[in-house]
């Protein structure tokens, strides 16, 4: 292996250090792995920050009635079956302990008067089941993960962009990098890989995602021949800011709905009654995202085209209390005062349901010695997350795919790596630069942005996906000659040439799983097949490159055992 | 569409200018959204460090009209907008590239500070009135802000015998923490050099978070110092044993 670039070994490397990433580090080091995490961001900036109402565990402190198997219930039923059902279990019987544990690592949750971790409400549980810290539940745990992890003493690359994963033959055996600081290329050997990369919100014009959500990790998977799954799923919070411009699309937390806030639309009517009269305003996001979405497309949208968000009926004290952020956000950024009157909120791209196909129990990819947690990984939400279920699924799914990438690393002799993909991976980043001329990646991007905006949206059907399809095979052609000027020296249109990349490849593969599956279920809705489709209730669509172009594939969804099945059986 | 003159700092380590840059105004725009159309549409390579531009994140800190933000959560219209708009690089850290500053430092005092320890034998409850006051230090976001504007940091550059205002707050959430079973009194006292902190409570204006950094956090770890290495008995208790006090 070349020795011209910075070269760091270690047994697993982790790519992300949000909540999945930080657990799955935590746990590869308590199996005695050597770990380094890369991430693009500084460390505890990623976008578990910006998770706010809560993880979902059923402790029961609040509801005692509440177990695993209603967690589960309300999962896979969120979910609309299209879940992987041992994923759904496994993070409904364990997450009570992964928040336990982040306690005894120094979390502090708010509390109930008999002193146990408080619970709020959430869209789609039954029970009250999220573990919280006012509205910054996330900071909380990354926090308390990122801690953690350094004093267990893991190798941090800050500001670290993983462009290429490196394979000896059909195995992993690193992943080839550059310090976004300096433009610098790195080398890092491996025997096991976790993705931990989140998801692909940044293809979208509206999106409460940060710049970093541009499914690198996908991508690099999908190259280095793993699957991709359920892409046709991505969720729409419904509430994200509307105005001022500047702030559209940030998100306003499920928990404003959790302590009880109401939707109405410009006529003053509570208009969830008419979607959900029996959950309301907590019903699924996907449920509400399309009622907001109808009521402004029907004409009874706010004055800046969303629905009114009301919790003023609240004791003022109370709401700067239980939602701290959001009474700030409003104020500061658009002169709302949310104790005294509405928020305007509507539809903003939140989450990506799918994501790298993995093995239940151990996150594996289905390429050896690559695994994958969190957002970054699918399967465990189907069709439609449930709020609550990422940073539990992130701290469940993490441990498992760090315990399973440290064992991996140990029963795997020293690999190689052939110079040639090394120098393969330096080239093509270094291509924008050597363009003589060519467009900036920013229009590119941007052009993106707002064709999956409009074709991809909440809302789809054939012609516009077609439409979006042959869009996007023409950016891939522009980016494919995108040029960027300056130095490698912090160089953000450069970074954004790279990210670029990502977004094109997530983004095809929504799109084709979007046409193919015909019918509409949870975060999919298709206005030319409007209704559930028993046949597509049985299948995940399946995204792999082979000779060099996207394939789709189906493949059945995994089948609930007996005494799984009993659980459901008053749904029939 | 009114206009507004953006003079933003481009330069790297061996020096740089400040640069004018004219930004189309839009309603309720934020500093980081002008700063954000100058590179992608005037100047690509204009370096700036961002990620969730709602606050929460605290990655975009910078200097804008003198004083220490975070440029997502200010108002362009709370700036006089007949002149132009200076944003320059945290004061307190070396320049990268253009508003990017190396904050790597702070990373480093914060591996020095001993992790949260659980008392031996705990159940585990806590009451809300217990985790209240932590609670309050660990709303921070990380923004380096108080870093910036701290003296200590800013004008007489002690890095290295001083651990900054955000790292006071950490290390009293951990010391309020209702489980935790460590001292660091003797760390902040002797590492983290909290005596030279002469409160005049800058950091405590600067903090997004509303974080009462002073009040709450930095004299009350200035107390328990003063308790365990100045207490007048306790000196001549340990000058009897022969111990030294503090952990």
């Amino acid at each position: 292996m070349s020795e011209k670039f910075e070269v760091h070994e270690h047994d697993v490397l982790v790519i992300g250090a949000g909540g999945a990433g930080l657990r799955a580090a935590i746990e590869a080091l308590n199996c005695g792995a050597s770990v380094g995490v890369v991430c693009k961001s500084l460390l505890g900036k990623a976008h578990t920050v910006m998770a706010e109402g809560g993880v979902a565990a059923a402790m029961g402190n609040v509801d005692p009635a509440d177990d695993w198997k209603t967690h589960f219930r309300d999962t896979m039923r969120g979910g609309k079956f299209l879940n992987n059902w041992r994923m759904a279990q496994l993070h409904a019987l364990e997450s009570p302990e992964r928040v336990r544990e982040l306690e005894q690592w120094g979390a502090l949750f708010d509390r109930t008067d008999a002193g146990e971790i408080m619970q709020r409400a959430f869209g789609g549980h039954t029970f009250k089941r999220l573990c919280h810290v006012g509205d910054r539940t996330g900071l909380e745990i990354i926090r308390t993960l990122q801690d953690r992890g350094v004093h267990l003493g893991f190798d941090v690359y800050m500001e670290c962009t993983v462009t290429r994963l490196l394979k000896d033959g059909e195995t992993i055996a690193g992943a080839f990098a550059y310090w976004r600081e300096q433009g610098r290329f790195v080398v890092f050997k491996a025997k096991a890989v976790v993705i931990a990369t989140g998801g692909i919100g940044k293809a979208w014009k509206v999106t409460s995602n940060s710049w970093e959500y541009t499914g690198d990790g996908l991508a690099v998977a999908y190259e280095a021949g793993a699957e991709l799954m359920d892409m046709e799923f991505v969720q729409f919070h419904p509430t994200g800011m509307v105005w001022p411009p500047g702030v559209q699309g940030i998100l306003v937390t499920e928990a404003v709905r959790g302590e009880g806030g109401i939707l109405r639309n410009r006529l003053g009517e509570r208009f969830m009654e008419k979607y959900d009269p029996k959950r309301m305003e907590l019903s699924t996001r996907d449920v509400v995202a399309r009622s907001i979405y109808t009521e402004v497309k029907e004409g009874r949208g706010t004055e800046h085209g969303g629905a009114y968000l009301d919790i003023s009926h609240k004791p003022g004290e109370y709401v700067k209390r239980k939602l701290p952020g959001m009474f700030h956000q409003f104020k500061e950024l658009a002169d709302v005062d949310i104790t005294k009157g509405p928020m305007e909120v509507g539809p903003t791209l939140h989450y990506t349901m799918g994501g790298i196909r993995v093995e239940a129990e151990t996150g594996a990819a289905t390429v050896p010695g690559l695994f994958a947690a969190g957002e970054a990984a699918a399967g465990m939400h189907g069709a439609n997350r449930l709020g609550g279920n990422s940073l539990s699924d992130l701290l469940v799914f993490g441990k498992r795919a760090g315990a399973a990438a440290a064992a991996h690393a140990k029963n795997t002799a020293a690999l190689n790596v052939e110079q040639a993909q090394i120098d393969h991976a330096e080239r093509e980043v270094l291509a924008p630069f050597e363009r003589p001329n060519g467009e900036g990646p920013y229009e590119i991007h941007r052009a993106l942005q707002n064709t999956l905006q409009s074709l991809v949206g909440i809302f789809r059907n054939e012609n516009d996906l077609k439409e979006a399809l042959k869009k996007i095979g023409e950016f891939k052609q522009r980016a494919a000659t995108v040029h960027v000027d300056g130095s490698r020296l912090f160089n953000p249109g450069w970074h954004l040439a790279r990210d670029l990349q990502s977004m094109l490849t997530a983004a095809e593969a929504v799109t084709r799983c979007a046409l193919a599956r015909k019918e509409s279920r949870g975060a999919h809705s298709r206005i030319d097949f409007p209704d559930y489709d028993a046949d597509w209730g049985k299948k995940n669509n399946i995204i792999v490159k082979e000779s060099g172009e996207m394939k789709l594939r189906e493949r059945p969804v995994p089948q609930m055992p007996e005494e799984l099945k009993q659980l459901f059986a008053e749904d029939k | 569409m009114a206009e507004v003159v953006m003079a933003v700092h481009r330069g790297d380590a061996s020096g740089g200018k400040t640069v004018e840059y004219k930004v189309p105004l839009s309603p309720g725009m934020v500093v980081l959204d002008a700063l954000h159309y100058i590179q992608g549409h005037l100047s690509a390579d204009f370096a700036v460090r961002w990620n969730c531009k709602a606050g929460r994140c605290g990655s975009c800190s910078a200097e804008v009209n003198g004083r220490p933000r975070l440029t997502c959560k200010t108002r362009m219209d709370s700036l006089p907008q007949d002149k132009p708009i200076t944003v320059l690089p945290l004061k307190a850290f070396p320049v990268i590239k253009d508003l990017v500053t190396n904050v790597s430092w702070n990373y480093e005092v914060n591996r020095k500070i001993p992790a949260f320890s659980a008392r031996p034998g705990t159940n585990w409850k806590m009451y809300q009135k217990d985790v209240d006051r932590p609670q309050e230090f660990r709303k921070c976001i990380e923004c380096f802000l108080c870093q910036d504007v701290c003296h200590v940091l800013r004008d007489h550059g002690k890095h290295a015998e001083y651990g900054g205002p955000r790292y006071f707050v950490r290390v009293a959430g951990l010391e309020m923490h209702p489980l935790d079973g460590l001292s660091r009194i003797k760390g902040v006292r002797n590492q983290m050099g909290i005596g030279l902190c002469n409160i005049t409570k800058c950091c405590t204006e600067v903090c997004p978070e509303e974080i009462h950094i002073t009040d709450n956090a930095i004299i009350p770890l200035k107390e328990r110092v003063v308790d365990q290495f100045y207490d007048p008995l306790v000196w001549i208790a340990r000058k009897i044993k022969g111990t030294e006090s503090g952990s």
